[in-house]
């Protein structure tokens, strides 16, 4: 993955809480095999009614989801932030991001941002009434500035790890594969009664 | 003398690899697989050309995609039917254990864990699945993750987190008679709210929680997730040993004594400090049933629909006014005026054995009004199978409901099993969310009891609310 440094655009309000992600991404989707190709999948219910944010034709080009508080609660689904990323959401910003929705968001490059309600309000409501306002995140410095609602350089909260591997651009994996020896030291000490499976015991 | 730590703290730090400023690396002792999450895991896995670290350690089913009719099982697409091959696929080529559609050890995978004994007190637990958190009715940190994290833990057998708050919810009082797991997992979410727990892993303490059976704190565990929790957990005694003892892939012989003794070792010690404690006080408390579009949005059978202006919050009172409108009800009108049309038994909450005996007593000589459609979905094949030994399919098929193949069918809509829209329905499942059962379906979350007694009346009720049976045979 790249490495993320700035991240600025404009953005789409939603002015709602406990966003669920079977709203960001409804289960019919959960079929594919594919990992790529749900864009029209976003918010597919919400974007039915012609009023819904994301059909506003002054905010094509909006590249940042302001929400209530719990965005991404619910269902694991990592399909839903394949459909944000897919859209060319670059970051979510809310008070508070549903625990595994927050770590999905950034194995695809997605950056959670979660800032104190009141800052949060003054995004939203800058954002509401103009739709060119641009939000830019200092993913590095942990920042995020928006002149017209009176933010400058706020710091928001991100999980370490996540912000490791953003500003890094690592693969997880592959970072966690250098400490081959210790696990094999965890594995040749674990309890002789865990339980074991395979295909015999089918 | 160590300092006093809690069950958390003890299960986190024995399976601690490594800590670091950017995350503890935690050991994973047993990773499930659903159909839905797992593909693009093991593509990317195969396209890097990695391979899976401990296929002894993974088990899979399928689950969210199989169709539950009884006669014919077909799948309702060809891309529910490539998920399926994909599956099976993967698992054929890393030696993964596995249980497709319609095998005799089929399943919900929170159903499978627990009965074959894979999942015991004091174990790393893991799955592309939110509802994972059910394990930790044995004692185990079992927490949900997405795709990535399931490849991660497929290379490594570990994940990369920040460690989880602990927090400590002891249930308080007594309870009325009539209420069960559900409505205590119901009111602990009325409580918290739909983001109370984020952040934490629960350890859910008290009495109250020690007398529910294995199965009651799989529902109660079940439902931490719609608190926000990555997880909850209940401490292992009696009752979970009792449960273990002679399951096919539980300790045998002496190392049973071993894990025995182990287990009972981490119960949260004396003066231990959680970083968040609560009380709930649950005198009283009556079947409950949900009236929004999330979980938290809830009242007892019987009560009144609240009014957005009663809500102290302006989002809580925005979040009032949407759920309102999706469920197209008006507030004061009692939850017991509400016309329900599908009745649902079955899911990872309630689709147990036990919850199946539940319905069934109160089933037991009555008859599913005419106006609602009920279907009830054992939770595995091996459910299905007990409880046709005891005759409970009778029961059920006599009183008017439709007996079924096991699945997670109604709770998530994606297999053919969907609520019509502008529907209501009650359900045992977990979800009431907009569209989760079908596109415009309005869901109702109750226990399995009062979904029965739901179905028999036509509307929202719980069981003391039926009339007496008259007929000879009703018991
Ligand atoms: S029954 Fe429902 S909540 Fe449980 S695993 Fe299936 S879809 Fe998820």
């Amino acid at each position: 993955m790249e490495a993320k440094s700035i991240i600025k655009g404009s953005a789409y309000p939603i002015r709602r809480s406990n966003i669920d992600t079977d709203q960001i991404l409804p289960a019919k989707w959960m079929k594919r095999v594919e990992r790529t190709g749900y864009e029209n999948g976003l918010f597919e219910i919400w974007r039915e009614d012609s009023s819904f944010i994301f059909n506003d034709p002054m905010r094509s080009q909006a590249s940042i989801i302001v929400a209530g508080e719990n965005f991404g609660c619910g269902s694991s689904r990592q399909h839903a932030v394949w459909a944000l990323r897919d859209f060319g959401i670059k970051a979510v910003i809310s008070s508070s991001i549903a625990d595994i929705h927050r770590g999905n968001l950034p194995q695809e490059g997605v950056l959670p941002v979660e800032l104190d309600q009141d800052v949060v309000e003054l995004i939203m409501a800058a954002t509401e009434a103009n739709p060119k306002v641009e939000i830019e995140i200092d993913v590095t410095n942990r920042t995020v500035t928006c002149r017209e609602a009176g933010v400058f350089a706020t710091p928001f909260r991100i999980d370490n790890a996540s912000h490791f591997n953003l500003i890094h651009g690592y693969d997880p994996i592959d970072v966690t594969l250098t400490f081959n020896k210790s696990i094999e030291q965890h594995e040749s000490s674990r309890d002789p009664w865990l339980p074991k499976c395979g295909p015999e015991f089918v | 003398m160590a300092s006093p730590r809690t069950l958390i703290d003890k299960i986190w730090e024995s399976r601690l690899i490594d800590s670091k400023p950017e995350g503890d690396l935690i050991y994973i002792d047993l990773h499930l697989f659903n159909e839905v999450t797992s593909p693009q895991a093991f593509e990317g896995l195969k396209l890097k050309g990695r391979k899976v670290r401990r296929p002894e350690l993974c088990m899979a089913t399928a689950d969210h995609d199989v169709p539950t009719g009884k006669l014919e099982l077909r799948l309702i697409d060809e891309i529910a039917d490539k998920q399926l091959r994909f599956q099976q696929m993967y698992c054929k080529q890393y030696g993964i254990e596995h249980y497709p559609m319609s095998s005799s050890g089929n399943g919900i995978i929170h159903v499978l864990g627990p009965e074959k004994g894979l999942t015991q007190p004091g174990m790393t637990i893991v799955c592309g699945d939110s509802h994972t958190a059910t394990h930790g009715a044995f004692g185990a940190v079992a927490f949900g993750i997405g795709t990535s994290q399931v490849e991660h833990v497929l290379a490594t057998q570990t994940l990369r987190l920040s460690r989880p708050k602990t927090m400590s919810v002891t249930l308080t009082g007594t309870p009325h008679s009539d209420a069960t797991a559900k409505d205590l997992a119901l009111a602990v979410i009325n409580t918290l709210g739909t983001d109370g727990g984020t952040g934490h892993l629960i350890e859910f303490r008290g009495e109250v929680v020690h007398n529910l059976s294995m199965e009651g704190r799989m529902t109660l565990c079940n439902m931490a997730i719609e608190a926000g929790a990555r997880s909850g957990l209940v401490a292992p005694d009696e009752t979970t040993f009792a449960y273990l003892k002679e399951k096919e892939r539980s300790p045998k012989g002496p190392l049973w004594d071993l894990a025995v003794a182990y287990w009972r070792s981490l119960a949260t010690d004396p003066g231990a400090q959680f970083d968040n404690e609560i009380e709930i006080d649950v005198t009283g408390l009556s079947p409950m049933v949900t009236w929004g579009v999330n979980p938290a949005q809830s009242v007892p059978v019987g009560s009144k629909i609240p009014s957005p202006e009663s809500f102290e919050t302006k989002s809580e009172r925005d979040a009032t006014i949407a759920a309102l409108s999706y469920m197209d009800l008006e507030p004061g009108i009692s939850v017991s005026d509400i016309p329900i049309h599908t009745v649902f038994i079955g899911s990872c909450t309630n689709g147990r054995l036990e919850d199946l005996e539940a319905a069934a007593r109160v089933l037991s000589g009555r008859k599913v009004a005419t106006s609602v459609r009920a279907l009830v979905v054992p939770g595995s094949a091996s459910i299905k199978r007990a409880a046709e030994r005891l005759g409970i399919d009778k029961v059920f098929s006599e009183a008017g409901f439709e007996w079924r193949s096991p699945g997670c069918s109604m709770c998530v809509g994606m297999n053919g099993d969907v609520v019509p829209p502008g529907k209501h329905s009650a359900s045992t499942s977990n979800r009431n969310f907009e569209g989760r059962q079908g596109p415009g379906a309005r869901t109702h979350l109750v226990s399995p009891e009062t979904a029965a007694a739901t179905a028999v009346l036509g509307r929202i009720a719980s069981p003391s609310d039926l009339p007496p049976i008259n007929k000879k045979e009703g018991k």
